[in-house]
Formats: structure tokens, C-alpha cells, sequence
């Protein structure tokens, strides 16, 4: 049976300990030495940082892709495949938190997941020890009913069961059907409406964030209350997306 | 790294080629016999030596318990992934397999694992490269399928080692064809690669900008392709033999292949003819005749090429783009040739397939760009760029069999993902953890990848430890995973147990194994080589000794030939190449005059009806030597 061992670097002082570029010894760059072009061992920054980006949720896509492409020239393990052993490990390290930041500051519900997380905050719906006890112990996980929407859930989970008992034996109501699928056409809705609230929130977000850069003071109360309203259109936003599929499948099934 | 070339390799089910970057332009190395394409088909001779390419595939008719073809079906698989291809394909299983074991087949009486079979495939292509160059090739860009999973690719890679050679990427099948193509248009816009060969069918989405070439979506089926057509004709004709002629051939093992080969060339006929006829000669002097029309064939292979629309339209869907949105589609692989298939492409797509690249070769070309890429050396490649993806969801086996996927599909590689794990019981030293590949929910429908064992925690209280573990999907789209302890900042040892795989211990022992055996084949061509010549030299000799020249010599010079003679004649039927080579060298010596004198004899008896003004005496004796020294490397 192959035993594998991680080696670590004995160089004395390790390359990541250096303020300098290992090569030139200019001044040492997070990515790759702006002076002879040579790969650094990545440093244990956030997504944030990685990308020279204040800790704020509104980005403008295009510039981050445009970033995103001019350091996968450099970084890219295809592009340092002459090097020696040590650049070439650090180029596949370097790329891969380029290619895992890109991948979550692009899309704007990831982006929203990733900065809860660096804040702290941790999403009820997709809290993995609540996950793992209702997969152990079998029971459904404790789902929390958006309160705006506790009268139509209601309604709608009511027209679901009968419609399941309809097709069980082997009835058919139109109206039934047709009033449903409208009110799935109601929730889709809805759904894309809260990632507009969503971004809505961004922007409350990102004025906390200027006014700390500003050297202003901003209390805890407010970054949590902040950081509470996109956990809560996340979780509504969830909840939605889960419905949605529900009623599908009871539409599509036989 | 060495200044020796690297070479772009398709290892393709059914044939494989070996390319390189010439100056700007990627181009295929032929073969000793001219050939670009070196099928996939591996034999052993008489003498238990394997023959590989256009050589072996003789062997599948006349001795088909020698042969294998199509091994690419079985790398990085186990034998419950392939009982079903045997009712097909007459791969010989070893009696003892093992479920998770790597699979073992049998030729003649001797047992291969599928990458040592690739690996004679893979070191023929190395020895044309060779042979082109006159110098050693130890580096190579090798294709897979873009559905392959890491299995399959650990697969291909201990194949290239064990051939000698320093796989330095793998790289996807279509993302290399777009890289042939991409070099050549040199136009920015959406691709779609489909890329439908021997064994596999793959469908990739790129988005190539500013020689970045960005792969958006990909998807497939690693068991679907041209074998899966044959082999519906192979089965409807054995059928009609066995109801016309009440013959059950089925398990006569020449006459399938027989039978196989008549259903290929009928099948390629049809591409351009509206009907053609198979004609086979079957045990006992019967004959099977039928004629088949281009319309009974689609009708039948409809079922096959309609398994290709599930996968493009769930890439496309992944990709977020209409048919109208992609901007051309290439073409890749043999098959695609079909009429048929061009026409369910161009309905899928809306659009006529870009058929200008030739769908055989494509591949390799790509390869050889990436090789040209990773090397450095030409203008046209310096701002290209690879950013390809994995085709399948990375996942770790939770409570419930469950899969948690970690890593989601169509991520740009390379990726990673951590996961904290800690322990349960008080100084439990182990954690145990399932990685699979897929996009089901459950564990047991998903490609088991590997089982690792993080081992030598420090012992703490249950739930104290705080492990660290990282997977890092690489260039190469294989997995690599480490773990570390936080609290005690100590890095935990990894045990690997690949599923299907060969632990790299047996890699290297296989390497040694094919070590010893080139040193063998090439001790062996030196002696065929060697016989040879003495066999010309001898003849030459004969052929002095006829010649008027002959008398002129002395009775000493004879004597010294008739030695020189014998001597070789001793030393030609043993094994020692270099004995014979100083044999003949010492008859070359002795014959030096006799030769001389051939030659001059033949100009006389040439000019004999000519004055010297009519004779143009020209640059000189141009025929080579009778008995020149023989070139050899």
C-alpha cells in the first residue's frame, strides 16, 4: 500500500516568509513578481483580497473577468510548465485560488454565501450539522416558512396534497392543475424579485464598508443587522427555489 | 526539463497518432510503413512478442486469443463496469478478479492490466517519433476523453509511464481538437466541439477569446461510440446467419472478427454510397451475402447516434447558451463521417458542421499545440492559453450515503475545495474518507474515485481535533488531496487505495518489466538486422566468384576470402550481433579488390562498343559498391 508523505519546503528562510521576491528580491507581490514576472507562493488571503477587492458586494463583473484572465496568463500551471518543481507547485496552488475566487465572486449568491462566511454568519438552511442530523436520524430538516408567504404555502401545499390523491387514482381536474401552475408562475416571479432585494442590500452593505475605509466607526449592531437581512433573503430565496421543484414534481409526475 | 521534443499523443480506442509542433505548424508523424494512423490493436507473435498497429490487427482474425482491440474500454475500470462490454467485445478476463481490483486480460497465455496494453501502444508511437527525429523522445502530451474520470486518467498517465514516457499534461480530446482549429481560424467566438470516436462521445462548449481558449460546459458518455455501431451490425448479421443458415457462430471467435472487419468496411462504404454488400466467407465453404442500403442502415444505428442529444443539451443548458448562440461546430472522430450524424448536428445546432479539419487527426494536432504551449518555441502559440473544467461533480460519502459534492462539475480547473473532519472517539488516530466522482445523491450511484485514510492523529478527546483536508483537481483533472491537523499543525499521513487502479509501486514495476523487454527487442533487431546483411554480403560474394574478376585474383587473396567466408558463416546463426557485424566487416576488408576489380570490368565492357568520343564518361561509377559497408545506426 503506497504511503504518501507531504514534504514541506526546507529552504532557510521559506520563500513565504520573505517580504522579497525569492528570484530578484524586489519587493514581494502577492501573485507573481511585478518585476521579474516570477511565481510567489500564495499567501492565505481571502477571495477579497486575492483580487485587490475592498470586502464589498457590488463588483463589477466584466473588470473582475478582465483580472481574472490577465493573471490566469501568469499564473496558469500550462505557462510555468519549464520551471523548477517549487514555482510549478505554486503555480497550481496560486491557480486554483485564482480559479475558486473567480468562480464565487462572479456569481452573486455565491459571492453573498462567501461573505457571511468570512463575516461569521452561518445560513440556517444550509448549516452542514443540521444537515447531517436529519440525513442520521431521517426526519426532515426544520425547514422555516418565510412568514410573508405562510398563508399561500399553506394554500398551495393543500392543493398539492389533492392534486397527489387525484392522480393516485387516476383522476384528472384541469382547473386544479391550471390554478397551480399559476401560482408556480407567481413564485418563479417572486424568486427573481429577491435577488433585486438582495442587491438592495448590497448597497446598504457596501456604505458600512465605506464609511470604515473612511476611518468612521461602524457599530457591531449595524454590520450584524446588515449581514441578517441577506441571510434572510438567502433563506426565503431558498425556500422558494425548493417549493418551486416540489410542485414540478407533483405537475410532471404520473 | 531536457531540450528534446515533447510529442502530442491521441491514444484513441480505435486508432492513435503521434504529433509534433514543426516550426508554426503541428503535423503527424507516419509510421515505419507510411501510415499516420497506428490502430490500437495489440497481438503477440508466435515468440510471445507483442506487435502492435497495422501488424496485430492480422492476428484478430487469424488468432483472436493473441489480440485485443479497443483497450481503451477497459482502462481505469473494474470488472463489474465491464460485464456488459464482454457481450461484445472478446476481452479474456483472468479467472481471479476481484471487485475493485484493476482488471486483468489474458493474451495467448500471458496476462496484461489494460494500461501495460496501452503502454505497447504508446511506445510504438514513441519509437516513430524516434525514428523521425533521430533522437530520444521522453516527454509527451497525452489526450483523454473530457468525460473521462480520474480513474481513467490515473490510467492513462501510469500508461505513458510505464512506456518511458513523462506525461507533462493530459489534455481533453475536444479541447485540443478546438485548439487545432483555434490555430488555424484564429477567431474569437463560441464553440462547440462533438467529438464522437471509437468507444467515447463528448460534447464541449468554449468560449475562445484573445487565443484564451475557455471551456464553458462539457458532457458525454465514455461508453458510447462507432464500437457500439459495429457492434449492432455484427450482432444482426450473426443473427441472419444463424436463421438463414442455421449457424450459430456467435462464439467462434475468427468468425466474429471476420465478421467485424466486413461490417467496418460496409459501414465506411456507406458514408458515400447509397447501398453496399456484405460478402463473407464463412467455416465449410458457406458464404453469407446481403446487400444493405444507406437507409436501413441509419434506420438501425438511429438508437446509438440519439444517445449523443441528452448530453449536448444538458452542456448547453449548463453553458447558459441557445443553439443560436454558438457560432461553429467541429467536428472529431470517425465517426462522425455518418451522413446521419452530420445531419442530427446540424439539426441540434442550427448551424452546418465545420468539416475542414480531418476528423482523424484533429486530436493529435491539438495535442501537439498544448505540447508546443507547455514547451515554449513557437510565435503562434505564445498567447494561447488552456482553461479547461471537470466534467464531474467531486463529492465526499456523508452519513446516509450521501454525497456532498465539494467541487461541482464544469468548475475551471484547477480547483479546490477543504473540509474540516474531526473525530469521534476519544484518540481515534484514523479518519476514514469516500471520495466519488458524479452528480447523483447517493454514494452507491456514484464513480467510487478513492477511499483515503488520514492516519497518525494525534491522540485527543473525542471532537477535539480539528482536521484540514484540501482537494485539489490539478491541470490534468486527477485529484490530489492533504490533510493537516490544526492544533498540532501536524500534516497527516495519506494512505491511497485507488478504486481500479495500480498503486505506484506496481507502476514502477511494470516500467522495469517493459525496460528489460526493449532491451531484449532492440538486442533481438540488432541480430535480425546484422543476419541480414550477411545474407547480402554473401550473396555479392557468390556473385563474384561467377565474375571474370574472380580469376584475376591470387591464390592467396582466395584463400584469405574463402577464411573470411567460413568464419562469418560460423558466427551468422548465434545470437551475438556484434560478432557478426566484425565478420563482416573482416569480409568487406578481404573482398576490397575483387569489388574493385567488378567495377572495373563493368565500365569496360560497358565502353567496349564505343570510341572515346562518343563516350560521355558522366560523374563516375554511380552504382553502390556490391559489397559497400552496410549503414547502420
Amino acid at each position: 500500500m503506497m504511503t504518501k508523505t507531504l514534504t514541506t519546503i526546507t529552504a532557510k528562510p521559506a520563500p513565504e516568509e520573505t517580504q522579497s521576491c525569492w528570484s530578484c528580491g524586489t519587493m514581494r507581490a502577492m501573485h507573481f513578481c511585478e518585476s521579474c514576472g516570477k511565481v510567489q507562493p500564495p499567501a492565505p488571503v481571502d477571495y477579497f483580497t486575492f483580487f485587490g477587492l475592498p470586502r464589498k458586494l457590488n463588483i463589477e463583473v466584466a473588470a473582475l473577468d478582465k483580472d481574472f484572465y490577465g493573471l490566469s496568463r501568469k499564473l496558469h500551471p500550462d505557462l510555468n510548465a519549464r520551471a523548477g518543481d517549487r514555482e510549478q507547485e505554486w503555480s497550481l496552488q496560486q491557480s486554483s485560488l485564482l480559479n475558486d475566487a473567480h468562480r464565487t465572486l462572479k456569481d452573486p449568491i455565491k459571492r453573498t454565501q462567501y461573505l457571511l462566511k468570512l463575516e461569521g454568519v452561518e445560513l440556517e438552511e444550509q448549516s452542514k450539522s443540521a444537515t447531517e442530523q436529519a440525513r442520521s436520524t431521517g426526519q426532515a430538516k426544520k425547514q422555516i416558512v418565510p412568514p410573508d408567504l405562510l398563508e399561500e404555502v399553506f394554500e398551495l401545499n393543500m392543493q398539492l396534497e389533492e392534486l397527489r390523491m387525484q392522480k393516485k387514482m387516476g383522476e384528472d381536474d384541469p382547473a386544479l392543475i391550471e390554478e397551480i401552475g399559476r401560482q408556480k408562475l407567481e413564485l418563479e416571479e417572486k424568486y427573481e424579485a429577491l435577488l433585486h432585494e438582495l442587491q438592495g442590500y448590497w448597497r446598504t452593505w457596501d456604505a458600512l464598508m465605506d464609511r470604515e475605509q473612511a476611518g468612521q466607526v461602524v457599530s457591531e449592531d449595524e454590520r450584524k443587522r446588515a449581514l441578517d437581512r441577506m441571510v434572510d433573503v438567502l433563506n426565503r430565496r431558498n425556500y422558494i427555489r425548493n417549493l418551486v421543484r416540489d410542485v414540478s414534481e407533483v405537475l410532471e409526475s404520473d | 526539463m531536457t531540450t528534446d521534443r515533447i510529442v502530442g499523443i491521441d491514444l484513441g480506442t480505435t486508432n492513435s497518432l503521434v504529433a509534433f509542433m514543426q516550426g508554426e505548424i503541428p503535423v503527424v508523424i507516419p509510421g515505419e510503413d507510411g501510415s499516420n494512423l497506428v490502430p490500437s490493436v495489440v497481438a503477440l507473435d508466435q515468440n510471445n512478442q507483442p506487435v502492435i498497429g497495422n501488424a496485430a490487427r492480422n492476428s484478430l482474425i487469424s488468432d483472436p486469443e493473441r489480440a485485443v482491440y479497443s483497450i481503451k474500454r477497459l482502462m481505469g475500470r473494474g470488472v463489474d463496469d465491464v460485464k456488459d462490454e464482454l457481450k461484445f467485445f472478446p476481452f479474456r478476463l483472468a479467472a481471479d478478479l476481484q471487485p475493485g481490483e484493476v482488471l486483468r486480460i489474458k493474451l495467448g497465455k500471458k496476462t496484461f492490466t489494460p494500461p501495460e496494453i496501452s503502454a505497447l501502444i504508446l511506445r510504438q508511437l514513441k519509437r516513430n517519433a524516434e525514428r523521425f527525429f533521430g533522437a530520444p523522445v521522453t516527454q509527451a502530451v497525452i489526450t483523454v476523453p473530457a468525460y473521462f474520470n480520474d480513474a481513467q486518467r490515473q490510467a492513462t498517465k501510469d500508461a505513458g509511464r510505464i512506456a518511458g514516457l513523462e506525461v507533462l499534461r493530459l489534455v481533453n480530446e475536444p479541447t485540443a481538437a478546438s485548439l487545432a482549429y483555434g490555430l488555424d481560424k484564429k477567431q474569437n467566438g463560441i464553440v462547440a466541439v462533438y467529438d464522437l470516436g471509437g468507444g467515447t462521445f463528448d460534447i464541449s462548449i468554449l468560449k475562445l477569446h484573445d487565443g484564451i481558449f475557455e471551456v464553458v460546459a462539457t458532457n458525454g458518455d465514455t461508453h458510447l461510440g462507432g464500437d457500439d455501431i459495429d457492434n449492432l451490425l455484427i450482432t444482426i448479421a450473426l443473427d441472419d446467419i444463424q436463421g438463414d443458415l442455421g449457424l450459430d457462430l456467435r462464439r467462434n471467435p475468427e468468425v466474429v472478427q471476420t465478421v467485424r472487419k466486413a461490417v467496418i468496411e460496409a459501414k465506411i462504404a456507406l458514408s458515400s454510397q447509397a447501398s453496399t454488400k456484405l460478402d463473407i466467407e464463412l467455416p465449410g465453404g458457406k458464404r453469407y451475402l446481403r446487400q444493405i442500403t444507406r437507409d436501413q442502415f441509419e434506420q438501425l444505428i438511429q438508437p446509438v447516434i440519439d444517445k449523443t442529444v441528452g448530453p449536448c443539451k444538458q452542456a448547453m443548458k449548463d453553458a447558459g447558451l441557445k443553439p443560436e448562440q454558438i457560432d461553429e461546430v467541429v467536428l472529431v472522430g470517425g465517426s462522425t463521417r455518418i451522413p446521419k450524424v452530420r445531419a442530427l448536428v446540424k439539426e441540434l445546432f442550427q448551424r452546418g458542421p465545420h468539416t475542414d479539419l480531418n476528423p482523424d487527426e484533429v486530436v493529435a494536432l491539438g495535442a501537439a499545440v498544448q505540447a508546443n504551449i507547455l514547451g515554449g518555441g513557437s510565435v503562434a502559440t505564445e498567447n494561447m492559453l488552456l482553461l479547461d473544467v471537470t466534467p464531474l461533480s467531486l463529492g465526499i460519502e456523508v452519513a446516509g450515503g450521501v454525497t456532498d459534492k465539494i467541487i461541482l462539475r464544469n468548475s475551471t480547473i484547477p480547483a479546490s475545495a477543504t473540509q474540516f473532519y474531526t473525530t469521534q472517539v476519544d484518540g481515534q488516530a484514523n479518519v476514514a474518507i469516500h471520495v466519488l466522482q458524479g452528480e447523483r445523491e447517493l454514494a452507491k450511484d456514484c464513480r467510487s474515485l478513492a477511499r483515503f485514510d488520514l492516519k497518525g492523529i494525534p491522540a485527543m478527546a473525542a471532537g477535539m481535533a480539528r482536521i484540514e483536508v484540501k482537494f485539489l483537481i490539478d491541470a490534468n483533472g486527477i485529484l490530489h488531496v492533504s490533510a493537516r491537523e490544526q492544533r498540532s499543525g501536524k500534516e497527516a499521513e495519506i494512505q491511497v487505495q485507488p478504486s481500479y487502479g495500480l498503486t505506484d509501486e506496481q507502476v514502477e514495476s511494470m516500467i522495469l518489466d517493459s525496460f528489460d523487454s526493449a532491451e531484449e527487442d532492440f538486442r533481438q533487431r540488432q541480430v535480425i538486422e546484422a543476419r541480414n546483411e550477411a545474407a547480402t554480403i554473401m550473396a555479392a560474394l557468390d556473385k563474384g566468384k561467377k565474375s571474370p574478376a574472380w580469376a584475376v585474383l591470387t591464390t592467396e587473396e582466395k584463400k584469405n576470402i574463402a577464411k573470411m567466408e567460413k568464419a562469418l558463416i560460423a558466427v551468422k546463426s548465434e545470437d551475438d550481433y556484434q560478432a557478426i557485424r566484425k565478420a563482416i566487416d573482416a569480409l568487406n576488408q578481404g573482398t576490397m579488390r575483387l569489388a574493385e576489380l567488378m567495377m572495373d570490368s563493368a565500365v569496360t565492357t560497358a565502353l567496349k562498343g564505343k570510341n572515346m568520343d562518343e563516350t560521355d564518361m558522366g560523374e563516375g561509377p554511380t552504382a553502390p559498391h556490391p559489397m559497400a559497408k552496410a549503414e547502420f545506426e
